[in-house]
Parts: C-alpha cells; sequence; structure tokens
C-alpha cells in the first residue's frame, strides 16, 4: 500500500524506523535486587545501587538477560553468545549515577525480523536492527512544587530491552500494524507486558522523507510516544512539517523532537548542541556477558508456540480463513478459548460464533476472554446442541443470549424454556398445510413463477412453530407439497 | 591528538563542570600531558590479537532473580540535600 504526501514540488515519501523500549519482566531489578514491580511507595523499590551510592557495584540479573534472548528468538534474530555493557553518559535528575548502563557496540541481539499484515492484506517484513538490554531511569515529577522537581527512584534501574527497527516502515499504518505484532510477540513470549498506558512499552520514532529513488534525508527522532495512534499521528504530522521545512528552502536539521497529542503537533525538546553526545565507554563494572548456545537451545525448546505458527496452524488444522485465523491468535487467551471450543466439533462454525457473537458480546458487556460470562465448555455444549440437532441456528441465538444473562448452561436453556427443535415430520407437515391453506393466493404466485416467494413460506412455517422446526426438513416438506 | 581550548570547554560542560577562561590554558596542558602518556600504549603491535578487556579470565557474575534489597528509604535518601517527604528534590527541570 502506497502512502505519499503531495507537495507544491512533487511527491514525497516517509521513511520510520522506530526504537520500542519493553520493560522487561521480572522480579528485580537489572543490577540491584530491588523490586522491580509497579508502583510501591516512593524510593522504597530502592537499593544504594540504583542511588548511584558510592562503592555500589552493579550484578547481572541473569532471568533479564533470559527474557532478551527469549524475546530474540521469538524475533527470528541472531543470539550474540557474547555481548558487552557501555556507559551511556548524560546528566539528568532521575539518573542517579550521571550514566545509564545500556549495550552500545556489542548488542545481546543483532539482525531478525518482524512479519506484519495490513488491513488489505499485504504481508510486509520488518527488518529489526538489533535489540540490547539496558536500565530504566527514574520518574520526575514536576507539578509538586513551583520551583523543585520532585524524584522518586522506584524505576531507576528495572530491565529494559531497546529493539530497534530498520527503516522499513513507510506509513503510519505500518507503523502501527508493526508496534502491535510487537506487543503481540511480547505478550506471548511473556517477556514484557506491552502496556503502553503504565510506560511499560514506548516508542522513539525516527521519520524522514524523501522523492522517489532519493537516498535517505536528515530525520528526527520523536521521543517517548506512549500510544499507538499517537505514534501514527506524530508520523503524519512530523513527515508533513518536513516537506514543508524542505520545499520552503529550509533544511531539516538532525534533532530530538516531542510529540504534543493536544495541538497534534511535534516540535523541538533538546538544543542540539549537546544532543547526542553520550561519550558511550565499555563499563568497566562489568566484564563481558557470555551466553552458551546450550543456554539458548534451551530456552529456545521452551519458547511457546509464537502467533505467526498459531495461525498457520489453526488454518491448517482447523479450515478457517486466515482471517479469522489471525484474529483468533491476537491474544493467547482467544487462541486457547477458541481450541477448546473447536476441540472435537465443527471448526468454522465454533470460529464463527468466538469472532461473531462472543466478541459482540464481550464489547457489549466491556468484558475480556479472561472473564468471559461465556466459558469455553458452555460455549462447546451449546454447539453441541446444534450438531446433535436438538437447536438450530436461530434458536442457538436465542440460547446464547441467554447463557449471556443467566449463566446457565446450553442443555438447561432449551429444556426450561422448551426450545427443543421439532424434527416431527407429522407436525411440520401439518404446519406446512396450515400455511398454505391461509395463503392461497402467495401459492397461485409461486405455482405461477415467483420462485422468490419460498422463502416467505420457510418464514411462515418457522414462525408457526416458534421456531423450533428443523429447517432441513421444513424445505422439505415444502418442496414436497409446493 | 591533542586538544583545542574549544574541545577542553566542550568536554567540562559535558561534565557540567564550570572553568575560568584562566585556567583553561592549563588544563589544555595537563589534559594533553594525560592523553600523550596514554597514547604510549600506540606502540604496542597488536597485529593479529583480539580484543580484550582485561587481563582475567572471570566470567561475568550474574544473580538469580529474586528481591534481596530495596525497602530502605531514608539510607537511600540520607545524602538528598533537600528531601521532601519520600522524594529527593531537584531545582525545576522542565524541557
Amino acid at each position: 500500500m502506497s502512502y505519499t504526501i503531495e507537495g507544491k514540488t512533487g511527491t514525497w515519501e516517509i521513511v520510520v524506523g522506530l526504537e520500542v523500549h519493553a520493560q522487561i519482566i521480572s522480579h528485580s531489578k537489572l543490577f540491584s535486587g530491588a523490586s522491580a514491580s509497579y508502583g510501591g511507595e516512593p524510593n522504597t523499590h530502592v537499593s544504594l545501587v540504583d542511588a548511584g551510592f558510592p562503592g555500589m557495584l552493579p550484578v547481572l540479573n541473569r532471568e533479564c538477560v533470559a527474557q532478551a534472548v527469549r524475546t530474540g528468538l521469538g524475533l527470528r534474530a541472531r543470539i550474540n553468545l557474547e555481548s558487552r555493557f557501555d556507559r551511556k553518559n548524560y546528566f539528568y535528575a532521575d539518573l542517579p549515577t550521571g550514566y545509564q548502563i545500556s549495550q552500545f557496540t556489542h548488542p545481546i541481539v543483532g539482525e531478525g525480523t518482524v512479519e506484519i499484515e495490513l488491513a488489505d492484506g499485504t504481508v510486509r517484513h520488518i527488518g529489526i536492527t538489533r535489540l540490547h538490554i539496558e536500565q530504566d531511569a527514574g520518574k520526575s515529577m514536576h507539578d509538586q512544587d513551583p520551583a523543585r522537581s520532585f524524584i522518586d527512584l522506584n524505576r531507576a534501574g528495572v530491565a529494559l530491552m531497546e529493539i530497534v527497527s530498520e527503516p522499513d516502515i513507510r506509513n503510519p499504518e505500518e507503523a502501527g500494524a508493526y508496534l502491535r505484532k510487537l506487543r503481540q510477540i511480547l505478550r506471548y513470549l511473556g517477556t514484557c507486558d506491552g502496556n503502553m498506558e503504565e510506560g511499560s512499552m514506548r516508542a522513539d520514532v525516527n521519520v524522514s522523507v524523501r522523492k522517489a529513488g532519493e537516498p535517505f534525508r536528515t530525520r528526527c527522532e520523536i521521543k517517548n510516544v506512549n500510544s499507538i495512534r499517537y505514534v501514527m499521528h506524530a508520523i503524519e504530522v512530523e513527515a508533513a512539517r518536513q516537506v514543508e521545512v524542505w520545499e520552503d528552502g529550509g533544511e531539516v536539521d538532525q534533532e530530538t523532537r516531542l510529540f504534543d497529542p493536544a495541538r497534534n503537533e511535534t516540535r523541538s525538546l533538546r538544543s542540539k548542541e549537546d544532543a547526542h553526545d553520550y561519550r558511550y565507554f565499555p563499563d568497566p563494572d562489568l566484564l563481558p556477558l557470555v551466553v552458551e548456545q546450550e543456554w539458548v537451545d534451551e530456552l529456545e525448546r521452551a519458547l511457546p508456540e509464537l502467533p505467526d505458527d498459531k495461525r498457520d496452524r489453526f488454518i491448517r488444522q482447523y479450515g478457517i480463513p486466515r482471517y479469522d485465523a489471525s484474529v483468533l491468535v491476537a491474544e493467547q487467551a482467544i487462541a486457547d478459548y477458541y481450541e477448546e471450543v473447536a476441540k472435537g466439533r465443527d471448526a468454522r462454525l465454533a470460529a464463527n460464533w468466538v469472532t461473531g457473537d462472543l466478541f459482540g458480546a464481550l464489547n457489549r458487556t466491556g468484558r475480556t476472554i479472561q472473564d468471559s460470562p461465556i466459558s469455553a465448555q458452555a460455549l462447546g455444549g451449546m454447539l453441541d446442541l446444534m450438531a446433535d440437532k436438538t437447536i438450530n441456528g436461530k434458536i442457538a441465538k436465542e440460547v446464547f443470549e441467554d447463557m449471556l444473562e443467566t449463566g446457565d448452561s446450553a442443555a438447561d436453556i432449551v429444556e426450561r424454556k422448551g426450545l427443543k427443535q421439532v424434527t416431527d415430520t407429522g407436525a411440520i407437515d401439518a404446519a406446512v398445510a396450515d400455511v398454505l391453506a391461509r395463503n392461497a393466493d402467495k401459492v397461485e404466485e409461486y405455482r405461477g413463477g415467483k420462485d422468490r416467494l419460498f422463502g416467505f413460506f420457510v418464514g411462515q412455517v418457522m414462525k408457526a412453530m416458534a421456531g423450533k422446526a428443523n429447517p432441513a426438513i421444513v424445505n422439505e416438506a415444502l418442496k414436497k407439497v409446493l | 591528538m591533542s586538544l583545542d581550548p574549544a574541545t577542553v570547554r566542550r568536554i567540562a560542560r559535558l561534565a557540567r563542570i564550570g572553568i575560568d577562561e584562566s585556567d583553561l590554558q592549563s588544563l589544555q596542558g595537563e589534559l594533553n600531558g594525560i592523553l600523550g602518556w596514554v597514547e604510549q600504549l600506540n606502540e604496542v603491535d597488536v597485529e593479529g590479537g583480539s580484543p580484550m578487556v582485561g587481563t582475567g579470565h572471570a566470567a561475568l557474575r550474574t544473580r538469580e532473580d529474586v528481591v534481596t534489597d530495596g525497602n530502605c528509604r531514608e539510607a537511600v535518601l540520607s545524602n538528598a540535600p533537600d528531601a521532601v517527604g519520600p522524594f529527593y528534590t531537584v531545582p525545576k527541570v522542565v524541557e
């Protein structure tokens, strides 16, 4: 799908690369034994290591390394058996040591790829440049006091993965699809909860524009965008701004910018003079990180089935369309629910009920699949009643609504309301005869060639039998008489 | 390699160290002295050797992912010049 900007001087295309900071799920911090959990009283999840006290030494959390390796494997990326930690030096009040421990020259994960799917069904591959491990900073609060900023270091030292994409993204939709896919993979792996509101996943967006066929022009980095929608908006407005700058004869400066969603604009954030002068050097407190291939293999064997693999298996195993399969694997819990319903049943029918009526019901009631008012077993029980022809599709809708409301089983509802499908041909024949007798004129028209009226007769018979007749038998009976 | 006065000024600013113009020349001399001393390492022939980070052969120490530290706010804030309640405070920084 092509997305371009029509300028005064011609057509421009957008080039985007994303740096995603994903907080690693772990109990304790990357280099200290303080708790890594969110919340907590200010400055209680802090050790003297995190607070940058003199003489404190960092000791690496092995599980954080495992989480980064799992993520690398999930991104089909190269795992670097030897990597190193560097110091990135800058001054900010929520960075007590004056440097962030990161991986600059030797990251733990190298090139990989993420497959994205767009609304029109196009599949694209976005390259991953690298993934490295680093520390998060603390939190500054600027609204507590007119003259002072308040600092809480609970988050300082929590482990992050920075996941850097190649500049392969060409429009806002692809950026959105990439972030959603990345979040899905992280959640499947259990390496990051992907919660952008709480800041456990945030994106820096690199944007530049160019005329078709040109090499890359200067890019700007939009820092810390905290929702997928904002990332998409930021790309749009920043690209438009750059086109205007170039077309007015100006130059785009390489700088860090901030996206202001309220005003839907980006603006320059730091004086560029000192920006990116981080004076990286190897952290003398930490030896190179060496991991064994055997350990990596062990982690790989224990990985869960990834979304793309699960989708392909669903298509193969259950014979459902690719679109349905993609929807069903969006979250692991949904996929598990579906598989429970589909097990030993009509898998296509199961997919229709889960993606149709169930999703609709969850939407209406504001529930998630985890606290679905209808369990997978209960929905399966209803499908069983359809399969053995106890109820037809129309009655099933009614039963489903009742289940939603009362939480009763499908069988109980059918019993309570007397909804059992009528397959007694005698009763159906009688209803057919009655309907035809009352609509003699329409029967004439039908016999005169107005075939469409067949549906009318079916409807009337079903209505006469309160919807409980077996539709196949009704069709059969009508055809016979007409 | 030798540093000019502008580079010395820049290094000082990056390190947030205020220096008087009158000190610039002596600082430049001192820094260049240090660099010159380290530059002697260039005389060593390292052709064919792989990069090394130290002379020890120890592996990086790691720890289990368990919470063993924290909950020591008093100690954490003990050096803070202007703590307010449970927080450090600094002169307002807003970009």
